[in-house]
């Protein structure tokens, strides 16, 4: 299987079994989490709570986890991670890019405590961030929606624009244009992470313009229930989200955060912790495709899980030109890929998008 | 039957007594419900009420954090319950307080990086002036059309929160945030910053605003006609009418006070706490506020005491859920049932409950 899974949990044995014998850890280490949702979202923040109950497990009680969910992007973050930090925390995820100033700005006033910030760039001496490669996951079933849409219209609930949900919409766009050339892309900015009403609010304004599958760029099921209702196609966003739309459901891109958080705990553990940059795909399992409906094609499963297999082989990278930005303006000559600093600063949509970024 | 008659006359022991027993009242269905919830019911009760004032390691940090998070709601609160008690209702405040930061903030963020003492009292003024010309919306259709100032004071709190997402990634983005949503930091713009004037107690000028203000509109109501009015025209339009007051006027004052102080509010917590302006500026004080006065009698004294105890429960309320693992949706459940029991004493002081078939009396 995955080299650096097997070597995330060997590590982590490691240093459970390192832990059980010294006999001078005897307090629990305390390993904290905020979110931006509430852990019931059946999205984004409850694979970070998985994440959570996976580092429980995996140290018993060698350390004790604890959350504050719903908590605002600004002063209230600030103000909670002060105050996980006083309490004794040494070690805490910060799992929404809105936190990264907040997160900076407590990890200077506490040198002792180690942070890490999801889906962020600012890093400090102990702060890390990490984020996954969704792109590659967006390439997978960008290329399904392609496939599966009968109106040729594609439904894209975006929360902010920001580097990471554009590259999602471009990935899945260059995908789904490549084995459908009538291919529309239908953008819905709600510029909220989670808000199940505006959610559901945008995948019926989508349905009404002609859309037939729906992706989303947020965290909660709603979307996936409109399209069950309407008897339309979605994909799981951040969970399978099979639960909310067993027939919409096409696929779905998982996070999985559980090996990540399990090495970082084990590394504060045992005293290897330093501040790193991590960016995991499919290969490393932080991204993974959910299970293919059995309403996908078998041709179309089999293409799909080609891509999939390209890029764990490394033999393939979603942004490889020709390319060219939506301007015209050439980007990516043919077979360039696209560098990671291009992809984390990503302010454009690529050629054939209609509609502007917001700003 | 059963049938509500109104008491003929409240006691004023009651009144003062009603918010005491429904923090009560909260305090004890707070800990069935925390108790079904597998907590330890006193346990859970003491970290939201006691841990931020006296627990060794978080009090000296979460003290001054009540202040800051108190001084936005009695802001707020203050200037909604000037029209609350004349009968005007103004539900928009968290859109007035987003139009004051925006003011406030566009005004600072066009100076930078120009350094001046003017800077700072502009930056406020501009944030006040943002505030009551978004409630001046509402004032106006109601005085002119006599259009529902509910609707459309709430209305525009959604038309803010559209202008606030496309300044955060268009007008006033930050020119050096490399292409993310948000305006340059004001923390960081010595001119503009509301910072602490103490260090370490959390006091900054918003502080000390909210209490002036609960000093002036106290004042106000006691000393100055217009606070008569106001209570006149709560009590009963038709003798405010006739004592002189003209109901258009309390109209304009009542929402330009509601919108001028939310937008303080606004332009303070932009410039300090927050920072800031994102597409997730606002976090609800406007709403919050509501509860605030209420809880406070619509009384500017007693805004200030329930404006603590709020940002009290919303800090003890993280503490709880980082200490015990007790869920956010707990919390605010508990926050709500505050307003629920204030809200339904309050009834009862107001009317009783009466069996059997009407008297006429």
């Amino acid at each position: 299987m995955k080299f650096r899974n097997w070597l995330t949990a060997a590590s982590a044995v490691c240093a459970y079994v390192a832990l059980a014998a010294g006999p001078l850890h005897s307090d629990p280490l305390k390993v904290g989490f905020i979110y931006v949702g509430p852990t019931g979202d059946f999205g984004w923040t409850y694979e970070h709570d998985q994440g959570r109950l996976a580092v429980e497990e995996a140290y018993g009680d060698a350390v004790q986890t604890s959350y504050v969910e719903s908590v605002p992007e600004g002063a209230d973050a600030e103000r909670v991670l002060t105050q996980m930090a006083l309490s004794g925390h040494k070690l805490i995820f910060t799992t929404s890019f809105g936190y990264m100033d907040p997160t900076i700005n407590v990890a200077a006033k506490f040198p002792d405590v180690r942070f890490e910030h999801a889906t962020g760039y600012k890093r400090a001496d102990n702060v890390s961030t990490y984020s996954a490669r969704f792109y590659e996951g967006r390439a997978v079933i960008g290329h399904i929606a392609g496939r599966m849409t009968k109106t040729n219209k594609i439904g894209y609930i975006a929360s902010y624009p920001i580097p990471e949900v554009i590259r999602g919409i471009n990935s899945a766009y260059i995908h789904a244009r490549k084995v459908n050339p009538d291919v529309e892309f239908k953008i819905v900015w709600v510029f909220t992470w989670f808000d199940p009403a505006k959610e559901a609010d945008a995948a019926s304004t989508l349905i009404e313009q002609g859309v037939d599958v729906i992706m989303q760029h947020t965290d909660s099921p709603a979307a996936m229930t409109i399209a069950e209702e309407k008897g339309i196609h979605a994909f799981g966003q951040a969970s399978d989200m099979k639960q909310f739309g067993p027939n919409a459901r096409l696929s779905s891109i998982i996070d999985n955060w559980a090996p990540y958080y399990v090495a970082r705990t084990g590394a504060m553990m045992d005293g290897t912790w330093e501040s790193v940059d991590t960016w995991h795909g499919i290969n490393e399992g932080m991204v993974e495709i959910g299970e293919f409906s059995d309403q996908i094609p078998a041709e179309v499963q089999t293409e799909a899980q080609a891509i999939s297999d390209a890029i764990v082989a490394g033999n393939y990278h979603p942004f490889t030109g020709p390319l060219n930005k939506q301007d015209g303006s050439a980007w990516l000559s043919e077979g360039e890929t696209a560098d990671d600093g291009v992809m984390l600063g990503m302010n454009f949509y690529v050629e054939g998008i209609e509609g502007s970024i917001p700003q | 039957m059963i049938r509500l008659e109104r008491r003929r006359r409240q006691s004023r022991a009651w009144a003062l007594a009603t918010p005491v027993l429904a923090v009560c009242a909260t305090v004890a269905t707070g800990m069935v419900m925390f108790a079904l919830l597998g907590k330890d019911p006193v346990e859970a009760i003491r970290t939201i009420f006691w841990a931020p004032l006296f627990d060794p390691n978080l009090a000296s940090y979460a003290r001054p954090q009540i202040l800051v998070k108190a001084a936005p709601l009695v802001l707020i609160a203050i200037g909604l319950s000037l029209g609350f008690r004349a009968n005007i209702w103004n539900i928009g405040a968290e859109g007035q307080y987003i139009m004051g930061a925006i003011a406030g903030g566009a005004t600072a963020l066009a100076l930078y990086p120009l350094d001046a003492w003017w800077i700072f009292p502009l930056m406020i003024t501009a944030g006040i002036a943002g505030g009551v010309a978004w409630a001046m919306v509402p004032a106006l259709l109601k005085i002119r059309f006599n259009a529902n100032e509910i609707l459309v004071s709430l209305m525009l709190v959604y038309v803010a929160e559209q202008l606030l997402a496309s300044v955060s990634i268009g007008l006033l983005r930050n020119p050096d945030g490399i292409g993310f949503p948000g305006s340059r930091n004001l923390q960081h713009y010595e001119s503009a910053a509301n910072s602490e004037l103490i260090t370490g107690t959390g006091i900054h000028t918003g502080v000390i605003a909210a209490i002036a203000v609960a000093l002036m509109v106290h004042a106000l109501l006691r000393l100055h006609r217009l606070g008569f009015q106001i209570r006149l025209a709560g009590l009963s339009a038709r003798s405010a009418a006739h004592s002189g007051a003209n109901p258009k006027r309390l109209t304009a004052i009542c929402l330009a006070a509601g919108g001028g102080l939310a937008g303080l509010a606004g332009i303070f917590e932009l410039a300090g706490p927050a920072g800031q302006l994102t597409i997730d500026f606002n976090v609800g004080y406007g709403f919050t506020a509501i509860i605030v006065a209420f809880l406070g009698r619509l009384n500017p004294l007693g805004i200030v005491l329930a404006g603590l105890l709020m940002a009290l429960t919303y800090i003890g309320g993280e503490m709880a859920q980082f200490m015990l693992n007790l869920p956010a949706a707990a919390i605010q459940a508990f926050q709500g049932m505050l307003l629920f029991f204030l809200l339904s004493m309050d009834f009862l002081s107001r009317f009783r409950i009466a069996f059997g078939t009407a008297r006429i009396n």
